[in-house]
């Protein structure tokens, strides 16, 4: 198949297998199967973008032209490339743990959460595919009202609080803010293709680009840079399943995403260097990266606790883009890849703590690594990996960050980076030392050992390898990250 | 010239005939055939410009001149093609709104208001255009007047006082025209007026005709007989009024005021920069507040509609190239969001008798079809890519960014926050929530009024992803307008 049919094929796949879904809602185990299918399909149709990829022969799928010179358009570029293929090699990983954890805890609407997962997939590689920044945004804003439904899944007035948050945050700083820059783009420069080195015209005022950068930075709220970011642990009230890919792999990595896209291509790494709102920001993200890690290391209740751990590394990538030097580039673009195994891993894990052994808080988990063994292992190599510890893959992605600092001579910002390793030491790795080291507590009448779904347990090893292999094999992953700068 | 000519023929046949089942097709062969012979203007137009035609043969400037151009060939389009959904919609909302005795009677004022309103938008002669708006107003008075209780009453003579105050002023200002250049055609009104432009008079008549067609049009202020027109009426005029009457209005201030006073005297000598600008950006804010916090959908929309002239009146007000053209294309598209929301809130009161919000509980379960064309249609009032909100809302921002009025463009897109927060409490109720334990059981609506909801719903995303036709049309119309007086 050509790029253009297989870039086709990637948004209409999701979409394709939504409406499968529909029509076999009666009948789970085939609902279940359409759900798979669909997801190795795609992952065999972004595998083949990713292998037939040559930036000389990269074409452009024109979908439709709404304004006069604006299209909603696709075409691959490396940064998309990997970031496809992170949500597409996820999405049936997920898919199979989603199937073990919704049967497991016995929730409702399981048809309509499996139908809006694949919408907010087709969302997700809309952006990550997109042409242009008008493609960008119509994807990003999708991904936001697909995955409404799926925050407010349990329908309670707390799911529901949660959900006006979701909502409101997110909306409300994209309409601001990100539609207010992508409009002054345009006006400013006449086109908002990606195009490597920038678009912004040369003798624009330096003082109006950088307000443009901050509604830029600002209005991708799915970044969570600080103070937009309370949107994410709101929607923790979501199933797991849900928290792992989504609110730690598609839409965070959406907003990070569109963050980088917006650096190195609209304005350029030379542009981001000289800008002092940009330095401003690598700053304000350095801050979140140390605020966010405090507030976690208060949180209980382990989800919220992985939710602000998430929301601080977020602000690595969002420094990595604002240093303006390659290295931060292509270690936040890595670390696109690196923290969505390990997180996704560390969600798995903290769903199977809930469904198996019913535990929601950390300091519920004194001794269950004696009960659980394999999850509390599979959750130890995933929290390494957050930390940046060999031998998981983020530590890759967290040499490349520091060396951008320094290159950028930001001394502070590298001792930033060093001292958040400690302070995730200090939050996560306490848990499999609590796990494994304290004396179980058990509840009156319950066996010490304890049953979790098989599919469960599937996918997290399938995550926790894919950690070690990112240590052991970076080569493909940084051969796509360095591509993304000219 | 079977444009007006069907509904106003059709009108007085209707009442000689005088039975309700002939009425009602006779009515839609009026509006088929209007909305054919508009397509075809909007054809030729759109190929060789404007169409000029002296009516029984009199030359102008005797004779009573009609003149149809890009502005006046979309908003033929759009009233004609609104008509004609609401005339299929009716017969079954109408049987269950208005007695059989009073039926034949509302499908003839349907058609003199219809009539009304395109008169108006083809007449090339001032005093024409007043006795068509007059013909208009009266008949839709009477049409307000048929609501089913006797607030409807109420509403009817609220408008109907401060209608016929602003039909006063106009024809006011009409006279110290008249007065001053001995014409009423309105191309020889424009080469005629600036020679006498700096007499009192014709300011004097500038202000009459300003603050007439404010009213008409409901410009905050001037916008308090609106909200109860709209929300007592009957479920087919609220529909047919809200989606056509205030676009009009504002096709004639275009007229009178780009067209024949001229830019420069209407917006440079004139205040009417400041005070369109100003007003428009206050009407946003304001309307859009109370929107927020009214619990009865219909006058929640109404205010919303005050809202959404607010941004077209905002767009003249700018009196740039895509400021302009927003506004002629939000005439458009505001009929399409509007005329599917009135639409389906008639398709709701047909079934649950009611419109308050609290009664449209669990919607999405029992009315599938209809509560996805709410939610389309209200994305689109939000302004969410890929709908037509969206189109209308980018040029706005882009003529408000080109004049430089940057705050100004913050304001548009924090409208759409209100917008989202009165829509998304609406979304939320219809797809989020329970119906309520004692909710009796109903099905979808008739097909005969499902079907022209789900056209406009459908409508809104097509015109969203294509806008060929319309912003096309839109953007040569307001090319036109300015350049009259360059």
């Amino acid at each position: 198949m050509d790029q253009a049919t297989l870039l086709v094929a990637m948004l209409v796949l999701p979409l394709a297998g939504a409406l499968g879904l529909l029509l076999v809602r009666r009948r789970p185990n085939l609902r279940e199967a359409v759900t798979l299918a669909t997801g190795a399909l795609l992952l065999g149709v972004v595998g083949a973008l990713v292998a037939g990829f040559d930036a000389a022969t990269a074409t452009t799928v024109v979908l439709a032209r709404p304004l006069p010179g604006l299209e909603i358009a696709l075409s691959p570029e490396p940064l998309g490339l990997l970031f496809a293929l992170v949500a597409g090699f996820l999405w049936p990983v997920t898919s199979i743990y989603a199937i073990g954890y919704m049967r497991g805890h016995g929730e409702d609407h399981q048809t309509r959460f499996f139908t809006f997962f694949a919408v907010s997939i087709g969302a997700t590689l809309g952006i990550a595919m997109s042409a242009n920044l008008l493609t960008l945004f119509l994807f990003y804003e999708l991904l936001t009202l697909a995955t409404f439904p799926l925050v407010t899944h349990a329908g309670t007035p707390e799911a529901r609080r949660a959900g006006r948050i979701y909502l409101g945050i997110l909306m409300g700083t994209s309409v601001m803010f990100l539609l207010l820059a992508v409009i002054w783009t345009w006006h400013l420069a006449g086109t908002l293709d990606f195009v490597p080195g920038g678009i912004l015209p040369a003798d624009a005022d330096p003082a109006l680009l950088g307000i443009l950068l901050l509604l830029f930075v600002f209005g991708a709220g799915k970044a969570a840079m600080m103070p937009f970011h309370r949107w994410l642990p709101a929607a923790m009230v979501a199933p797991t399943p849900v928290s792992s890919l989504l609110h730690a792999v598609a839409v965070v990595k959406a907003g990070v995403f569109t963050v980088l896209k917006v650096a190195v291509y609209v304005f350029g790494l030379e542009r981001i260097g000289e800008l002092a709102s940009a330095e401003f920001l690598a700053y304000l993200a350095g801050f979140g990266i140390l605020a966010a890690s405090a507030v976690a290391m208060k949180k209980d209740n382990l989800k919220a606790r992985l939710a602000y751990s998430t929301i601080s590394q977020l602000g690595y990538i969002t420094l990595g883009a604002m240093l303006g030097t390659a290295s931060g580039v292509v270690g936040g673009s890595m670390h696109i890849a690196t923290h969505a195994f390990g997180k996704i891993t560390l969600f798995f894990c903290a769903g199977v703590f809930l469904v198996a052994a019913h535990r929601k808080k950390v300091s519920e988990l004194d001794g269950l690594g004696r009960r659980m063994p394999f999850t509390m292992a599979a959750f130890t190599i995933g929290a390494l990996s957050v930390v940046g510890l060999p031998p998981t893959g983020g530590t890759w992605s967290k040499w490349f960050l520091v060396q951008g600092t320094l290159d950028a001579g930001q001394y502070v910002l590298a001792a930033v980076l060093l001292a958040s390793s400690l302070l995730n030491i200090a939050y996560l790795l306490v848990i499999p030392v609590r796990g494994f080291f304290r004396r179980p507590v058990l509840a009156d009448g319950e066996a010490l050992a304890l049953a979790s779904p098989l599919a469960c347990r599937l996918a997290i090893g399938v995550t926790a390898v894919g950690c070690l292999l990112l240590f052991f094999l970076p080569g493909p992953l940084h051969r796509l990250a360095e591509g993304v700068l000219p | 010239m079977l444009v007006v000519l069907a509904p106003l023929v059709a009108a007085p046949a209707i009442v000689l005939i005088g039975r309700a089942r002939a009425a009602w097709h006779l009515a839609l062969a009026a509006v088929v055939a209007s909305f054919a012979a508009a397509c075809a203007i909007a054809w030729k137009v759109s190929r060789e410009g404007a169409i000029d035609y002296a009516l029984g043969g009199w030359e102008a400037p005797w004779g009573i001149a009609y003149h149809v151009d890009f502005l006046g060939a979309l908003v033929l389009l759009t009233v004609t093609g609104i008509a004609v959904a609401v005339v299929t919609y009716a017969r079954p909302s109408v049987e269950r709104e208005i007695p059989e005795s009073r039926r034949y009677y509302f499908y003839g004022c349907l058609m003199l208001c219809l009539a009304g309103l395109l008169g108006m938008t083809i007449t090339g002669d001032v005093f024409n255009l007043f006795v068509f708006l007059e013909i208009s107003s009266l008949s839709s008075y009477a049409l307000i007047g048929m609501g089913r209780d006797r607030r409807a009453l109420n509403a009817a003579f609220q408008y109907l006082v401060m209608g016929t105050i602003g039909a006063s002023f106009i024809l006011i200002g009409i006279g110290f025209m008249y007065m001053m250049t001995g014409t009423l055609n309105m191309a020889d009104l424009a080469v005629r007026l600036p020679e006498v432009a700096d007499t009192r008079t014709i300011r004097a008549g500038f202000a009459f005709l300003t603050v007439g067609i404010g009213l008409k049009v409901a410009l905050f202020p001037l916008h308090l007989w609106l909200p109860n027109v709209y929300a007592y009426a009957p479920s087919v005029v609220s529909a047919f009024l809200g989606a056509t009457a205030t676009k009009v209005a504002v096709y004639a201030l275009l007229r009178i005021m780009l067209g024949i006073f001229g830019v420069e005297f209407s917006l440079g000598e004139m205040p009417l920069h400041a005070l369109l600008v100003g007003l428009g950006s206050l009407g946003v804010v304001s309307a859009s507040l109370v929107a927020v916090f009214e619990r009865n959908v219909k006058r929640m929309l109404a205010y919303s509609s005050v809202a959404q002239v607010g941004y077209m009146v905002l767009g003249i007000g700018l009196a740039n190239t895509d400021g302009v053209t927003a506004s002629i294309l939000h005439i458009f598209n505001h009929a399409l969001m509007k005329g599917a929301l009135f639409l389906a809130l008639g398709a709701v009161m047909y079934r649950i008798g009611s419109v308050h919000i609290r009664d449209l509980a669990g919607l999405g379960r029992r009315m599938p079809l209809t509560a996805a064309a709410i939610l389309v249609a209200g994305l689109s009032l939000i302004g969410v890519p890929g709908t037509v909100g969206f189109v209308s809302k980018w040029y706005l921002v882009l003529g408000a960014l080109e004049s430089g009025l940057w705050p100004l463009a913050a304001l548009v897109l924090f409208g759409s926050i209100l917008a989202l927060i009165y829509i998304w409490r609406l979304v939320e109720v219809v797809w989020f929530e329970r119906p309520a334990a004692d909710a009796p059981a109903i099905d979808e609506a008739p097909l005969q009024m499902l079907a022209p909801i789900l056209v406009l719903a459908f409508a809104n995303l097509y015109f969203g992803i294509n806008t060929d036709l319309t912003a096309g049309l839109a953007q040569r119309a307001a090319e036109a307008l300015l350049e009259v007086n360059r």
